[in-house]
């Protein structure tokens, strides 16, 4: 009986454990994938007054997002990306319950439901001519029960409704050199001024009824001085401007005729630092000026009288005016000094006191204050407190409030540049590891809970205490490297020019650091980081050192502009050293070599076409030049429509005589006809990849040999009047040509013409393949194209007999410079979604199946299986090509749903897909970044070498301790029986 | 009038039998070195076929006009350098410039004629082959109005040239009269280490081909859309029944050993019962006449 009841047993089991697994399951969300949500660099930011609600502000930032945010915690109510190409120009919020933007150069106005975030409506706005965009929300102007908004925007001044979007009067400004610069509309009047510059000589001032947009008044005048940048608006009727050489002041006055009263700036501080930059701020009789680094704020008396208040060699940042009782205006002035910045909050009519005055100690990496917005509140006390939301150079914004950090985000986050990443430290004594469960009664009930949920006896709450035990298991946030190598630092360098250490486990930020070489200084105006590497990997004989990453960054946008490098530890997180370089980097090419302590070879290109190597030491400079000769490098002039291969030389010759400065020649160079061809992409492989083999078995028992070449290039080029929107041309007009170039010596190994289509190509090469996406005009969809390059001067070593007695050239080198005798494959399919980019997978030895990873235009992670990409795929596959895994042939490629690697996440405002190989060779890492990140593991060809994590050990266990019961019992039986019969 | 119709028909068919033979004059494309010729060398063919790009719409009313291709004759030289010396003349390319009516222009019967080496000449080849440094040629990158926006240039390490001559291999990349690229090698292989060798004779046989751009095939177009789609669903299910021994295989064994054990165990219980029967009824002798069989079962 016994026997009977463990069958019926094991049958249940069996039955409950046959479902086979697709995608990921519910419970498996959040196990190794993490999405974090950021927002951009504040560029505004709104509080939300309302008497009910006074918890919230509203933000737009420099990643064109707008969102809601709580004021307590920070976090997200809502959020809008509103794309590239449709920048926001000014966000307010109207009638306590919209929120209003402005956006693509001031002709989208939007209104949004401030709690939930719907659009509410939205009308765009025409305009004659470009200019400034300029939103005002006026608190009280109305129009028949009616609120309006005020915009200025492409040369024409409108006034909209706020209940649904109508425009209600509009004005033209058609001045031929007429420059806008303020709309003033003075609180309580039902009057608009619209103040700016005509042919720089001259003031403007246009006086408009706000109700009905009927010009009341037109006065200008002249100023022979001509006028330099903004001005800022000090009263409702006196602005302040600068001369055109930036040394005088003006105050210009408008209310009866306009008149101008100048003050040299020499007169109001003694030591003047050449021309001036007006910083505008909308605080009643205070502006502030910036000469150099020293800013000074000036107070306007009523009879237009100038006097400096403060002037200090502090970066200082001034907030917006806060209107706090009646007629009374606040505001706030932040400084950084040290380890504390110091906010100041004032009234805008008595500078001498200081209504709060605070000092916050601040990290070090956060850099200075760059905006600050405040907002003020009733304390329990009944008098007034200010709470102010500081935007630092990293990007981060936080909350500050009775001298306190009441949250911060690392907005930074939002706008990375490039990725790169890191192995942790090997386990050892003394390595900080994450702490392990507390005690031995949670670690009990931890197994318990366990025990009953493999069982399936957990009720709903065990069940979600077992899933949120799951998503915090302390052991993939570990600090030390793994078996298997999930575990990793992902390094990642952000526009701000801050570095950040994210652990792969759960996202969270080990390190961060504001790199000095990359942040604004006399020498440097416009640093820009470019480019991360991997400098040091230790590897077997330099174990002890720290792995360490470079850093390269420039001075500016130009070209020739000088670069800037840093070495990065990344464990600790501290800058070893960095160099100001005196050339410029256009180019930086990490060399295969590295040094005795494991740091790589790197070579930078400048812009003159001289070559500079780093590390500057003699052992890597004899490194070098043993392998001088068999360096080559490539350069693409996209503008130009020109290619270039070149070679290095010897040591420089001239005027820049430097150990480390390698002259180049040109080698090679292929020039498109620049009517007919421009390039608008070039892809090379990943120069880590790993091809497990070289060869590929066919259905017949064939061999392909895949021809791989690290110095493969791929090209698309499209006709000079395709270039533009997709649409734009006729499908005759247009044309695409996909090259492969080997970057050694300048062949063309492949060209191929598609008619009719057009970009934005985006491609990516792998193995011996590349696949591009592109637009067909003549299907009027998007293809995908796949080409495959096969070598056919190894095919004739298929004789098992001839690689026995080793009459083959497979172990011969290859010289690029031999003809290459090289076949392609190709064939293209439509494919539905239009693409932010494509990546592929990668794995440690390459020997598992490649899937592509498309980021479709809904920002999601498309897993596509690259066997749906294989030109041999035909219309009816033998039983051989099946077996070897050929699909039939389609026309187009499916989108299966189950495959999105986000699942339902989103990565707002996708920019890159990374693919890192994890220890284990099934399993790949992937890093989705844009506004938001994402990071997964993906396991192409599933899980085939090691055990899944939904593996029943239970069952597992049961079936050990049944067989061994089972035994036990029958051999207790056969001994029972024997003995029986002995006794007989 | 029936005069102008007839010679209107005759025109129509000439030029409809002047086109094929026309649009078959491209495909061809003539090697030739002349220069070696005095030299005694034998001629020397394009190994390879030259596609070339028909043009991209045959409409009849653009055949009429096909009579009216024009075909002139054009040169544009070839330039050479040693090392990073300075380039100077080597050969001259000519070729036959054809005007489509449509207003394309292609070059057919590519031939090449290379200048000897001079004395000084030779004298740097051999440096430059002692040295392993690069031979480099140039092209203009339009052959109308040379050098074009700039020139094209390719080079090769001096020592892939020599064989019995020097053999030289080009590829030139057209887009109408523009000059891509050259490809500029020797014919065959270059094996990496590469061993200095002196040409037994200092006259160079050249290949040239003339490559114009493939057209991308199209891709496929089916009316069953949805049959093959779901083709293409069914192959990613079966992989996972496939598993299904693979992944169950620890569970299977031990339930087929359990089922062996429980059938042993059943047929020996009927024996048990039996043999428990036999001594009760009195009768020892049958009883150990049965025990042989019984054990012989529990041995299995």
């Amino acid at each position: 009986m016994a026997i009977r009841s463990f069958l019926i047993l094991f049958i249940l089991f069996f039955f409950s454990s046959l479902n086979p697994i697709l995608s990921l399951y519910e419970d498996q969300v959040g196990l190794v994938d993490w999405h974090q949500q950021y927002l951009g660099k504040v560029k505004q930011a709104v509080f939300h007054t309302h008497k009910t609600g006074r918890k919230r502000v509203v933000v737009s930032t420099e990643e064109n997002v707008v969102a809601l945010l709580d004021l307590r915690q920070g976090e997200i109510f809502w959020r809008h990306v509103l794309g590239s190409n449709d920048v926001i120009d000014g966000i307010d919020i109207a009638l306590g319950k919209y929120v209003i933007t402005l956006s693509s150069g001031g002709s989208i106005l939007r209104a949004w439901n401030l709690p939930d975030g719907q659009m509410v409506w939205e009308s765009s706005l025409r305009g004659p001519k470009h200019s400034k965009s300029l939103l005002l929300v006026p608190t009280n102007l109305k129009i028949e029960k009616d609120n309006i908004v005020i915009i200025f925007s492409n040369g024409r001044l409108n006034a909209v409704s706020c209940i649904d979007g109508e425009v209600l009067w509009e004005k033209d400004f058609e001045g031929e050199s007429l420059e806008v610069q303020q709309v003033i509309q003075p609180p309580g009047s039902n009057l608009i001024y619209v103040v700016g510059f005509a042919s720089s000589s001259l003031f403007e001032m246009y006086q408009i009824n706000a109700l009905n947009g009927e010009l009341l008044k037109h006065e200008s005048a002249a100023f022979s001085g001509g006028f330099l940048g903004e001005v800022s608006p000090v009263f409702s009727e006196t602005v302040v401007a600068l001369d055109s050489t930036g040394l005088i002041l003006l105050t210009v006055s408008f209310q009866n005729g306009i008149s101008f009263q100048q003050t040299p700036i020499s007169n109001l501080v003694k030591d003047s630092f050449g021309p001036a930059k007006i910083i505008p701020s909308s605080v009643t009789g205070i502006f502030a000026i910036k000469m150099n680094a020293v800013t000074i704020v000036i107070r306007v008396t009523d009879e237009n009288k100038l006097e400096v208040v403060e002037k200090t060699n502090h970066e200082t940042s001034i907030s917006d005016a806060l209107p706090v009782s009646e007629g009374q205006q606040a505001f706030a002035l932040v400084q950084r000094a040290g380890p504390e910045i110091h906010l100041r909050v004032k009234l805008a009519h008595n500078w001498d006191d200081n209504l709060l005055k605070e000092s916050v100690k601040m990290d070090q990496h956060r850099g200075l204050v760059h905006k600050i917005y405040i907002n003020n509140y009733i304390r329990t006390d009944k008098s007034y407190g200010f709470r102010a939301l500081i935007v630092m150079e990293d990007h981060s914004l936080l909350l500050l409030q009775q001298g306190e950090i009441v949250w911060s985000r690392e907005d930074g986050l939002a706008s990375i540049i490039d990725v790169t990443t890191s192995e942790l430290p090997v386990e050892r004594d003394g390595v900080s590891v994450a702490k392990v469960e507390h005690n031995l009664f949670e670690w009990l009930k931890g197994h318990m809970l366990k025990l009953k949920g493999t069982l399936m006896l957990a009720s709903p709450q065990d069940i979600a205490a077992i899933q949120s035990m799951r998503l915090k298991n302390s052991e993939k946030s570990k600090m030390t490297r793994d078996h298997n190598g999930f575990r990793k630092l992902l390094i990642v360098l952000t526009r701000a020019g801050k570095l950040f250490a994210l652990h792969t486990g759960d996202g969270h930020i080990v390190w961060s650091y504001l790199l000095q070489s990359l942040q604004k200084s006399k020498v440097c105006q416009h640093p820009i980081g470019l480019n991360l590497y991997k400098w040091q990997v230790p590897h077997h004989h330099a174990m002890d050192e720290n792995p360490s990453v470079l850093v390269i960054g420039k001075c500016g946008p130009s070209s020739d502009a000088p670069g800037a490098l840093s070495f990065v530890d990344t464990y600790t997180g501290k800058e070893l050293s960095s160099l100001s370089l005196v050339h410029s980097v256009a180019q930086v090419i990490p060399l295969p070599y590295t040094d005795s302590t494991e740091q790589r070879l790197h070579l930078l290109i400048d812009a003159d076409k001289h070559a500079h190597l780093y590390p500057k030491t003699p052992e890597a400079i004899s490194i070098f030049e043993r392998e001088l000769s068999n360096i080559y490098w490539y350069s693409v002039e996209d503008d130009n429509g020109i290619i270039k291969g070149h070679a290095l030389r010897g040591k420089c010759t001239g005027e820049v005589a430097d150990e480390v400065c390698f002259d180049t020649r040109e080698l090679w160079s292929i020039v498109f006809p620049s009517e007919s061809e421009k390039i608008i992409a070039t892809v090379t492989r990943k120069l880590n990849e790993v091809v497990h083999t070289q060869a590929k078995v066919i259905a017949d028992q064939e061999v392909m040999y895949k021809y791989i070449s690290r110095n493969l290039l791929f090209v698309a080029t499209v006709a000079l009047k395709g270039s533009g929107e997709i649409g734009s041309v006729t499908p005759e007009e247009s044309w695409l040509v996909a090259y492969l170039i080997d970057t050694v010596t300048g062949r063309i190994l492949h060209r191929v013409t598609h008619h009719g289509s057009q970009g934005p190509v985006h491609a990516v090469f792998s193995e011996n393949w590349v696949v591009y996406h592109y637009f067909n005009l003549k299907a009027h969809r998007y293809e995908m194209s796949v080409i495959e390059i096969y070598d056919q001067s190894r095919a004739d070593n298929k004789d098992v007999w001839k690689l026995v007695l080793g009459k083959h050239n497979l172990t011969s080198p290859i010289s690029l410079y031999s003809r290459p005798d090289v076949i392609t494959k190709s064939q293209s399919y439509f494919f539905t979604h239009s693409v932010k980019t494509i990546a592929v997978t990668s794995t440690t030895k390459g020997i598992t199946s490649k899937q592509l990873l498309i980021g479709t235009i809904g920002d999601q992670v498309l897993a596509l299986d690259k066997r749906f990409l294989d030109p041999r795929r035909t219309v009816n596959p033998t039983q051989a090509e099946k077996e070897e895994g050929i699909i039939p042939l389609t026309d187009s490629l499916p989108i299966i749903p189950q495959s999105y690697v986000t699942h339902a996440l989103r990565v707002e405002g996708l920019r890159g897909i990374i693919t890192v190989p994890a220890k284990l060779e099934s399993t790949t890492l992937v890093f989705a970044h844009g506004v938001d990140l994402f990071f997964t593991q993906l396991a192409p060809s599933r899980t085939y070498d090691s055990l899944t994590d939904d593996f029943n050990y239970a069952l597992l266990l049961i079936t050990i301790v049944a067989l061994v019961a089972a035994i036990s019992l029958t051999w207790t039986l056969s001994e029972r029986k024997e003995l029986q019969e002995n006794w007989r | 009038m029936k005069w102008v119709k007839v010679i209107v028909s005759f025109i129509l068919t000439l030029s409809f039998l002047s086109f094929p033979s026309c649009a078959f004059q491209s495909d061809e494309l003539l090697v030739d070195d002349e220069e070696f010729g005095l030299e005694g060398a034998p001629q020397h063919r394009s190994p390879e076929p030259i596609p070339t790009r028909s043009p991209p719409v045959t409409s009849p009313t653009r055949k009429r006009h096909s009579d009216l291709d024009s075909d002139s004759k054009i040169q544009f030289s070839l330039d050479h350098a040693f090392g990073d010396s300075d380039f100077s003349p080597a050969g001259t390319f000519s070729a036959r410039l054809k005007t489509w009516s449509h207003g394309g222009q292609t070059l057919t019967k590519l031939r090449f004629s290379r200048n000897s080496f001079s004395d000084v000449e030779k004298e740097k080849f051999k440096n430059l082959l002692e040295s392993d440094d690069f031979y480099r040629i140039r092209l203009p990158s339009n052959v109308l109005n040379p050098p074009g926006r700039d020139f094209i240039i390719s080079s090769v390490k001096a020592r892939c040239l020599p064989r019995e001559s020097l053999d030289e291999h080009f590829v030139i990349h057209m887009e109408g009269v523009n000059v891509l690229a050259v490809n500029y090698g020797s014919p065959g292989s270059c094996p990496y280490p590469r061993n200095l060798k002196l040409p037994a004779k200092w006259s160079f046989s050249s290949h040239t081909v003339l490559k114009n751009s493939e057209q991308a095939p199209r891709a496929p177009v089916f009316t069953e859309e949805i049959l093959g789609g779901e083709n293409a669903e069914g192959e990613v299910v079966q992989p996972a029944e496939r598993s299904f021994w693979a992944k169950y295989w620890m569970y299977l064994i031990p339930l087929g050993l359990i089922v062996m054990n429980a059938i042993t165990q059943a047929m020996n219980m009927p024996e048990e019962q039996a043999t428990g029967q036999v001594p009760a009824q009195g009768q020892p002798s049958a009883g150990a006449v049965r025990r042989g069989p019984s054990s012989a079962v529990r041995r299995r």
